[in-house]
């Protein structure tokens, strides 16, 4: 009896003590691309040194979690405390505001400000977090092919048609399986739409009908993966909004022009090594503007923690400036913190490519056109995308021709917002 | 005299088993006998029933009420408390067609492109996997040098998780994969498999066989094992032909195995996704999109995700499911009857 007793007392001791260990525990689901997850856990573990009552617990978990369980989570009032996260917008309510809660708003809204709106309900000033890192779609050049085919790199203002024309010439001269690609993703493919001139915004905010900029680009695209310019595996392979991206067939060599972005750099880098000489190329122009896409991760705090100024407290500590450029300088990742970005930043890498490349992207900033810096923060940009993805490769396929694809695309949209009832 | 040493040291590994087992016998035996004089023999069936029948209404009976609640359900949110009823517009939806056999004239096309895909594959994958598990399962039945290994082979894929029987395949099917690699080699043009809209849905097919047929093969294999031997070896003592053994003693005596085997073949065709998903992710197009792909989409993976209408679209293939067994369990019932006749 008494031993019974002294391991009840053990239990509820034990079971004290570890409630009063989760008061100060901070939860963060975190997905990597590639090594930023362990440089986080390597500033995260200085942290906890820092603040010994902050116990911060890392989950690696895989980028379809974030994207398919985390929302369920959240509806369920339930979730982790800070959470790394690419559609800001969609799910702007369950953020936690933490103006009232950082040491420094006016530091926040001065370095982090122009991606404030983003990640937020529109109609507030609410923090609900940062960009852990700025992506900026742009394209890739196997400078290589391009040399071994005695064929000129297209120069920095040159067209979708000058680049089309002269990957096709590359790779029919060195035999390589594709001219070009384009990931399958709605996203990629609204970089070129609007630099033909498209704008997805309606007078009212919601979304408009597929405007001429964007049929003429997606007639021109749709010709290039029927004709075999543009890489048939990537986006005839596919139903649904499935994202597929041909950096595969890029670090093997088998691609001479590739669409993707500034996250791929450090990826390239790893994989690509000496193999062969790649460049970044910027976003080709169309006739309105030379615009790519923004985008990027946010770590955002949710409301439903039960630690908020602990929250606020490790979000003030990776928000810091030392921090981010450490972060950044690591992972090779474009930071969106303005006063680092001013001062410039030094990468950790050997690479001269890669280098060469980061700048390119930081410099590419410049030529973003008024609506790609809006639809980051725009609600409906992920409808958008899905519909253009879904319908756009079905009339890549050959299932639909161009006008019932573009039919489809707004008649998708507009059963989207119907079924949101905004 | 005793010579175990267990013995000896009187410790019977038996007896060691049997004392606690007899303890809780001990233990439950009246409260039992009391429940029995109670309710009588028909509440202790019900009695030992009822923890299955919790487990089954729990994980099964309630969530097709929800399911079917939430398919009468419109708007984005995710809990059923914050959804708005709309009755049944969402069966309108999907139903919502000019021509149902012309895709494209429905509102919801993609339902209906993933209706005709599992139709058609419905009716491909079934007959072949039978015709195929049928034909294994008489051969390993045969007296074959290293029999247990050859089942052993065939049996194998159906250990593989379907993710992984979905990239094996992907890996040798795709553009720069070992298919094309040994056709290169060999001097033939490579052939990009997976882009094709006929070969990605013959992949689809045969990879789906490929990874269940050992589980089928291995009941027709236990039915044939039970056909007594007698008979065979009258039918051989008569010179009876062997086709006309197989039509007469094989085929009548397998057929509640077999049945079992179209049941399984069947729902399991209907509920097609993981390997395929894997495989061609329902392209080229959407020329291996199917049913439960096409709930995914709708109800988990879209922007904007509609559970409503994701609830509707399987309430109607569970419908299909549950009219295609009824009507081959009526089937064999009648055939039973009949062969009680002759």
């Amino acid at each position: 009896m008494i031993k019974t007793s002294t391991m009840l007392a053990a239990f509820a001791v034990g079971l004290l003590a570890s409630t009063a260990a989760m008061a100060g525990d901070v939860r963060i689901m975190w997905y990597s691309d590639g090594v930023e997850g362990e440089v986080l856990k390597d500033l995260l573990d200085r942290f906890m040194k820092e603040n010994p009552g902050i116990n911060v617990i890392l989950d690696n978990v895989a980028y379809g979690v974030v994207r398919e369980q985390l929302p369920v989570q959240l509806e369920a009032g339930d979730g982790p405390d800070i959470a790394r996260v690419t559609n800001l917008k969609a799910m702007s309510q369950h953020w936690l505001d933490l103006r009232p809660l950082v040491a420094d708003a006016s530091y926040w809204d001065k370095n982090f400000g122009g991606q404030a709106d983003w990640m937020r309900p529109d109609g507030t000033n609410q923090i609900s977090g940062f960009m852990t890192q700025i992506t900026l779609t742009g394209g890739f050049a196997n400078k290589t092919l391009f040399d071994q085919a005695g064929v000129a790199l297209p120069p920095k203002d040159a067209t979708w048609d000058d680049w089309a024309k002269a990957a096709k010439q590359v790779a029919d001269s060195q035999q390589v399986s594709f001219a070009m690609a384009l990931d399958r993703s709605g996203h990629r493919l609204t970089g070129p739409n609007l630099s033909y001139g498209s704008n997805y915004i309606g007078a009212d905010g919601k979304p408009a009908p597929l405007d001429e900029g964007a049929k003429n680009f997606i007639t021109k695209f749709v010709g290039w993966v029927t004709d075999g310019t543009m890489s048939k595996d990537v986006w005839v392979s596919a139903a649904g909004s499935t994202y597929r991206a041909a950096a595969d067939d890029f670090i093997n060599g088998q691609l001479v022009y590739y669409y993707s972005g500034s996250w791929q750099v450090p990826n390239f880098s790893t994989k690509i090594g000496t193999n062969f000489d790649w460049v970044a190329t910027g976003s080709p122009c169309g006739p309105a503007n030379c615009t790519g896409m923004p985008g990027g991760a946010g770590l955002v705090a949710v409301k439903y923690t039960k630690n908020p100024k602990e929250v606020a407290k490790v979000m003030d500590y990776l928000a810091r400036e030392d921090i981010v450029k450490e972060f950044s300088e690591r992972t090779l990742f474009l930071p969106a913190h303005k006063g680092l970005l001013e001062k410039g930043l030094d990468f950790k890498t050997d690479d001269q490519q890669a280098k060469a490349a980061l700048n390119n992207f930081v410099t590419s900033t410049s030529s973003l056109s008024d609506i790609a810096q809006k639809l980051p923060g725009w609600y409906w940009s992920d409808t958008y995308y899905g519909a253009l993805v879904t319908r756009v490769s079905q009339a890549a396929a050959g299932e639909l021709n161009l006008e019932e694809a573009f039919a489809r695309i707004d008649a998708d949209i507009a059963t989207k917002v119907k079924d949101s009832g905004r | 005299m005793t010579t175990d040493p267990r013995e000896q040291s009187g410790f019977s590994f038996g007896e060691a088993i049997a004392k606690p087992v007899r303890f809780v016998m001990d233990l439950i035996d009246p409260p039992l006998r009391f429940l029995q004089r109670t309710t009588g023999i028909g509440g202790m069936a019900t009695f030992f029933l009822l923890p299955n029948m919790l487990i089954f209404g729990i994980f099964v009976l309630l969530p097709f009420f929800i399911n079917f609640a939430y398919s009468m359900t419109g708007g984005t949110a995710l809990f059923l408390p914050d959804r708005t009823f709309v009755g049944t517009d969402q069966y309108a939806r999907l139903f919502d067609c000019s021509n149902y056999l012309d895709a494209n004239s429905c509102a919801e096309d993609t339902f209906w492109t993933a209706v005709g895909n599992t139709a058609w594959f419905v009716l491909l994958q079934v007959t072949l996997m039978i015709v195929v598990s049928l034909v294994t399962a008489l051969i390993l039945n045969r007296d074959l040098r290293a029999r247990s290994f050859w089942r052993a082979v065939f049996f194998f894929p159906v250990l593989l998780s379907p993710v992984v029987v979905g990239l094996i395949w992907k890996w040798i099917l795709q553009r720069q994969g070992l298919l094309n690699f040994g056709l290169y080699s060999l001097g033939f043009e490579p052939h990009v498999w997976l882009n094709d809209r006929s070969w990605s849905f013959a992949a689809a097919v045969g990879v789906s066989i490929w990874a269940h047929m050992g589980f089928y093969t291995l009941i027709l294999l236990a039915g044939l094992q039970a056909i007594p031997r007698d008979l065979y070896e009258a039918a051989e003592m008569d010179g009876t032909k062997p086709t006309r053994v197989f039509l007469r003693i094989t085929l009548p005596l397998l057929a509640p195995n077999l049945l079992v085997v179209i049941v399984l073949v069947l729902i399991r065709a209907v509920q097609i996704f993981d390997e395929v998903y894997v495989l061609t992710g329902g392209g080229p197009g959407t020329s291996t999109l199917f049913l439960t792909q096409y709930i995914y989409e709708t109800g988990f993976a879209a922007q904007l995700r509609n559970p409503g209408l994701a609830a509707a679209a399987s309430i109607l293939m569970g419908a299909v499911l549950v009219v295609l067994t009824l009507l081959q369990l009526s089937l064999s019932r009648s055939g039973e009857k009949k062969g009680g006749r002759k």
